[in-house]
């Protein structure tokens, strides 16, 4: 399963937990799952987001694989100037 | 639709500038300089609606530093003035200025040189970033080697001068770009793509792809098209447009190179799989050509309308895996004691590109950087009068600087290549704004004796600072 860590507000949706488990191939999963898991946080699971997987940085992109064993973090979204 | 045109005063007004912060910085540090926590607690001015780049500041702060206790926690704070708007590298030099002003400090009481204490203590390949995720090839470190050897940090001070240092980090991104490769007959290409160049991005973008097809580059004509002219691409920003769009150009030229194989192969009457494309020319493996030894681009472009019509290469794709990008600048400053002006002597931008596709655009990013950097650290502000109007509306009175404030500045390209590019790019154009704040600070700093917290280190306040420590002697 993969290791997952939300951070910035997150925690604030899922009762101050910021480290968990979650069985996921891809993003899109990950943000379903986590959703069915946290209802209260589903509704910040948006484009928002960045996703990084084994230090990888994914903008926008619900296909892109997680390994059984990645490591995940959600983070803010990152723009630019 | 509706067109607006705003004055240059309602542009000051309502448009935007970057956030005013407040914030508060703490690192505990052994006395052999190894830090063991940070601390900042961020507090970024929204205006009048939320939206302040906060969150970027937060996760910056201390990613130079691979520290095993940090925290970093922002606020948004709407207050009654204009909406800030996104300025290179949002956030990223509003939180890097007081991290590396503090770090500074640490490093004089501990009596340790500044760019050792960094080094000590610098973010590597596989370090767990402060904002989460582990880092993959940087080039931190060799900025601050490539610093330390420079002339510039080997060059002595004259009494009363000063010399500051302070790194800076920036995200850069990727994501949705599309190109496409119109050949002519006459052997040249037309590349188009719909990301404005705001830093000489077509001629890097036309380098890689005459790399990539093997001819000269003045056969490549980069242009940029109309919205609706190509696929959907996000715009130039995020220091993104010659990593990701450069990437889709390599494969656009690959999928170009791809079908002048397929036209060789038909004029051979061989298996494209016997077509290699060498140096701009379709040659067999065997060695032994058709009728001709070899079919050049130009061959194949001029016979395209005869062996299967017009020759267009096209890729599309949201490109990932951008790579961040480090600096570490050097600064020596002199202060006029008398009307508190602040003068850069001498400027060094050291900063990892991946890949410097076009050496001489990749410095002019590190110069504009710097010098903007620099007019925010002297000069830039929004000055209110006591009824909250904004009295400097206008570049008479909003001072940026000029030509004739600065010195030449100098530059160092490191590479440090990003794996996620077909040459190791990584974006460059943000990150040079990040350390001047910090660098000019800490330089002012070693000249006086007077370490200023609040910026721009205007010659009012910095006449008052001299004033107030002298009195106070």
């Amino acid at each position: 399963m993969a290791k997952v860590t939300l951070t910035g507000n997150l925690r604030l949706y899922t009762a101050g937990v910021t480290e968990l488990e979650i069985k996921a191939s891809n993003i899109r999963e990950l943000l379903r799952n986590l959703g069915k898991q946290y209802p209260d946080l589903a509704a910040q699971l948006t484009d928002d987001l960045a996703v990084a997987i084994d230090g990888k940085i994914y903008q926008d992109d619900w296909f892109a694989a997680i390994g059984p064993d990645s490591e995940v973090h959600l983070m803010p979204r990152i723009g630019g100037g | 639709m509706v067109k607006m045109v705003m004055t240059r005063e309602e542009v000051f007004k309502a448009s935007g500038p970057a956030s005013g912060a407040n914030m508060r910085v703490k690192i505990g540090a052994t006395r052999d300089g190894r830090i063991t926590a940070g601390e900042a607690i961020l507090h970024y001015q929204a205006g009048a609606f939320q939206g302040s780049p906060v969150p970027p500041g937060a996760q910056c702060a201390f990613a130079p530093y691979d520290l095993e206790h940090v925290r970093a926690v922002g606020f948004d704070v709407l207050v009654n003035r204009p909406k800030v708007a996104a300025y290179r590298a949002p956030g990223a030099p509003i939180s890097e200025y007081a991290v590396e002003s503090v770090v500074d400090e640490v490093a004089k009481k501990l009596n340790i040189d500044p760019i050792e204490f960094r080094l000590k203590n610098a973010s590597r390949e596989g370090t767990k970033a402060s904002h989460g995720p582990k880092f993959g090839p940087i080039g931190l470190v060799e900025t601050l080697e490539a610093a330390q050897a420079h002339d510039h940090y080997q060059s002595p001070l004259q009494p009363g001068q000063g010399r500051g240092v302070a790194s800076g980090y920036w995200f850069n991104i990727g994501g949705q770009s599309s190109v496409t490769l119109n050949t002519s007959e006459d052997g040249t290409v037309a590349l188009v793509v719909g990301t404005p160049d705001i830093g000489g991005s077509r001629a890097s973008l036309g380098m890689m792809v005459a790399e990539e097809l093997g001819v000269e580059l003045d056969k490549v004509r980069p242009m940029i098209g109309d919205t609706s002219s190509l696929g959907y691409n996000f715009l130039t920003g995020g220091s993104r447009t010659t990593f990701a769009t450069g990437k889709v150009a390599v494969d656009a030229a690959r999928d170009l190179v791809s079908q002048l194989r397929e036209r060789a192969a038909k004029i051979w009457d061989v298996p494209v799989g016997d077509i290699l494309w060498h140096n701009g020319e379709a040659l067999q493996k065997n060695g032994r050509g058709g009728p001709t030894e070899t079919l050049s681009f130009r061959d194949l472009a001029e016979s395209m309308g005869k062996t299967g019509g017009p020759l267009v290469g096209q890729a599309s794709e949201n490109v990932q895996g951008a790579a961040p990008s480090f600096g570490t600048h050097v600064v020596d400053v002199d202060v006029d004691r008398e009307t508190g002006r602040v003068e850069i002597l001498r400027y060094t931008v050291v900063q990892d590109a991946g890949k410097a596709i076009h050496p001489s655009y990749v410095e002019g990013q590190y110069q504009g950087g710097a010098v903007q950097g620099i007019g925010w650290a002297l000069n830039e502000e929004y000055i209110y009068d006591s009824e909250g109007r904004l009295e400097n509306a206008g570049f008479l009175d909003y001072r940026m600087p000029v030509c004739s404030d600065v010195p030449m500045i100098d530059t160092v390209i490191v590479e440090v290549p990003n794996p996620a590019h077909p040459y190791g790019v990584k974006g460059v154009g943000e990150t040079p704004i990040v350390p001047p704040l910090a660098a000019i600070s800490n330089a002012v700093a070693d000249a006086l004796g007077i370490r200023f917290s609040e910026l721009p280190m205007s010659p009012p306040r910095v006449l008052a600072a001299i004033a107030a420590a002298s009195s106070s002697k």
